[in-house]
């Protein structure tokens, strides 16, 4: 694709001009389960509500603010989710959204590919209401900073507590102070909990 | 309503006039270097000197007051790098003073260079503005000192249009006997700018804000004042930028300032009464929409509006399919977190930040197409309204 056809892949083009299942009218979809992440400072806030018959997603719509690539990649997984089991739809991760697009700029995709987290927000929305809260899964903590066994969790909690910066982040948990290596990956998590949580 | 192309985004930058045009494709084969002494060498230079003089004049300054540069940004860079230095020659700023004086809502390429500087153990003041982006006079009193090296303020805003009170900080600063320089990027061809008038000391400009080619800019230094170079290598432009000249680009800015003159009276009038039916046009058309900058002392092309609810990227880009070109203060479009700092900086808010779109006309933007953008623009507004989660209708 030259840079004179769009900026996006054309998917992403035919989701953004065409966005399939918004949510017009929370109230006449009724949803069995709803669940809103990101944050408008940060320009990006995602809202997914799922119709749930046999533990299967029948029917599933959306709102966003957000840019075009934010707009599509939440049209398309609300496309893909239909028919899906839930343990199913539990399962997606931005990487499955971003192939059905074809393809998304490196710096979009964990600033506007939100939907799966709002996906299973509602999802866990839905487990609370029907009494499954034993289904809700708590995602096992990842290591992020080997040398000094610092886990995604370790950096959450302390950004949660105030750290939202680099410097401030390794004064707390003293993450990325031998070799270093991990920096790159602790700021793309920074980034991203400043849109979940900032 | 059939696809028109409609570019409405002069401040990032401007189409060639016809006659720039003209000029330049005559001066193709003016190849000869400006600074031999064999006959294409004077061939290329005498032109250029002309420029030089029409430029001068049209400043109010004199001709070696003028040196060429590579655009906006160098000329930016290099006055505020003067102050890294302590003794280049015998007119060096000599760096005695250790504070400098900015604003919030400058070019990037102020703001990073003074942040340079702080890097450097200056002490940098960032002005705030005002709501609609004005530098309190008061604020500015209350930081300006005997300590004051350089205070370098944008004369127009390339974001919002403000236009700032130059004549009178400057007055006031030169009581402390500091230097001051002025961005006049974006108010050649759009305001007045005339260099005694300012006061000022330094000032930048670039070719292709007013229809000239890009790659070719303007640093005006006053005479008997510090000056220390930026790019060393070389003696063109009386030992102040060295590199070879840039012949071609210095005639079709030389070219495009003549324009300017001629045609700057006129081109204000029209363009601004466009500007104002689009505004109140758009003000009538769509609910919950915010006009950035300030009412009066605002760039007669420049109309910046945030829109409630509604992301700047989203709209920027429905607006491309329909053939609309604008910008947005919209974190999204410059890959990182924050939105425009401008906006912010004016206390709207992330929310109407990411919201803006920027609609600058120009000599070339007709009625018909102001037509054009207030009948698309309404219904993409309702269209990324309606699939917003923040957006519910009404004023909030």
């Amino acid at each position: 694709m030259s840079s004179l056809d769009w900026v996006y892949t054309e998917t992403v083009k035919e989701h953004f001009t065409n966005p399939k299942n918004i949510l017009e009218n929370e109230e006449a979809f009724h949803p069995d389960g709803r669940g809103m992440v990101g944050n408008i400072k940060c320009g990006d806030q995602m809202l997914m509500a799922i119709k749930v018959s046999d533990n299967k997603i029948t029917d599933c719509k959306w709102k966003t603010y957000g840019c075009a690539s934010a707009i599509a990649s939440t049209s398309v997984l609300s496309e893909m989710v239909k028919g899906m089991t839930l343990s199913d739809a539990y399962k997606l991760r931005p990487e499955d959204v971003v192939k059905e697009l074809g393809a998304l700029p490196e710096h979009k995709i964990h600033c506007s590919v939100l939907g799966d987290r709002a996906l299973r927000a509602a999802i866990d929305d839905y487990y609370t209401k029907t009494n499954q809260k034993d289904k809700i899964v708590h995602e096992e903590a990842k290591i992020i900073c080997q040398c000094m066994n610092v886990t995604d969790k370790d950096i959450l909690e302390a950004f949660k507590a105030g750290a939202h910066d680099y410097e401030e982040l390794q004064f707390r948990t003293k993450i990325g102070t031998v070799c270093g290596q991990c920096k790159n990956k602790t700021l793309e998590l920074l980034h991203e909990y400043e849109h979940l949580y900032g | 309503m059939a696809k028109k192309s409609v570019y409405m985004d002069y401040n990032a930058t401007t189409p060639l006039h016809p006659e720039v045009k003209q000029e330049m494709i005559e001066a193709f084969d003016l190849f000869g270097n400006p600074s031999s002494m064999h006959e294409p060498g004077r061939r290329a230079r005498n032109r250029v000197e002309r420029v030089r003089q029409l430029t001068a004049s049209f400043l109010g300054a004199a001709p070696d007051e003028v040196v060429f540069t590579g655009g906006g940004s160098e000329s930016n860079n290099t006055v505020i790098k003067m102050y890294t230095c302590s003794g280049c020659h015998a007119h060096c700023v000599k760096n005695e003073r250790n504070e400098i004086i900015t604003s919030a809502i400058e070019h990037p390429s102020v703001l990073e260079a003074t942040q340079y500087l702080e890097s450097n153990g200056k002490l940098v003041h960032f002005l705030p503005v005002d709501a609609a982006g004005k530098i309190s006079i008061d604020a500015f009193r209350e930081k300006i000192s005997a300590k004051t090296g350089l205070v370098t303020l944008m004369l127009a805003n390339n974001e919002i249009g403000t236009i700032q009170d130059i004549k009178t900080m400057t007055q006031i600063a030169h009581e402390y006997g500091a230097l001051v320089h002025t961005d006049a990027v974006q108010a050649i061809g759009r305001i007045p700018v005339h260099v005694d008038d300012l006061g000022v000391d330094y000032l930048s400009f670039s070719g292709h804000k007013f229809y000239g080619p890009k790659g070719i800019g303007v640093l005006y230094s006053r005479r008997a004042k510090p000056f220390c170079r930026f790019i060393h290598g070389g003696h063109q432009e009386a030992g102040r930028r060295a590199g070879t000249t840039n012949a071609l680009g210095i005639i079709g800015m030389g070219k495009a300032l003549e324009m300017v003159e001629k045609e700057m009276d006129e081109t204000i009038v029209r363009v601004k009464a466009m500007r104002d039916r689009l505004e109140s046009g758009l003000k009538d058309r769509i609910p919950d929409i915010l006009v950035n900058g300030h009412p009066a002392d605002r760039l007669c092309n420049t109309l910046n509006v945030s829109f409630q609810g509604a992301e700047g990227e989203a709209i920027l880009l429905y607006l491309d399919l329909e053939g609309i070109a604008v910008s947005t203060g919209s974190a999204c479009s410059t890959g990182t977190l924050e939105p425009s700092h401008v906006l912010l900086a004016t206390g709207v808010g992330p929310e109407l930040a990411h919201g803006s779109i920027r609609f600058s006309l120009g000599r070339e933007t007709s009625d018909e197409e102001v037509d054009y953008v207030l009948e698309a623009v309404p219904p993409i507004i309702s269209r990324v309204r309606n699939m917003s989660t923040v957006y519910e209708g009404g004023c909030r």
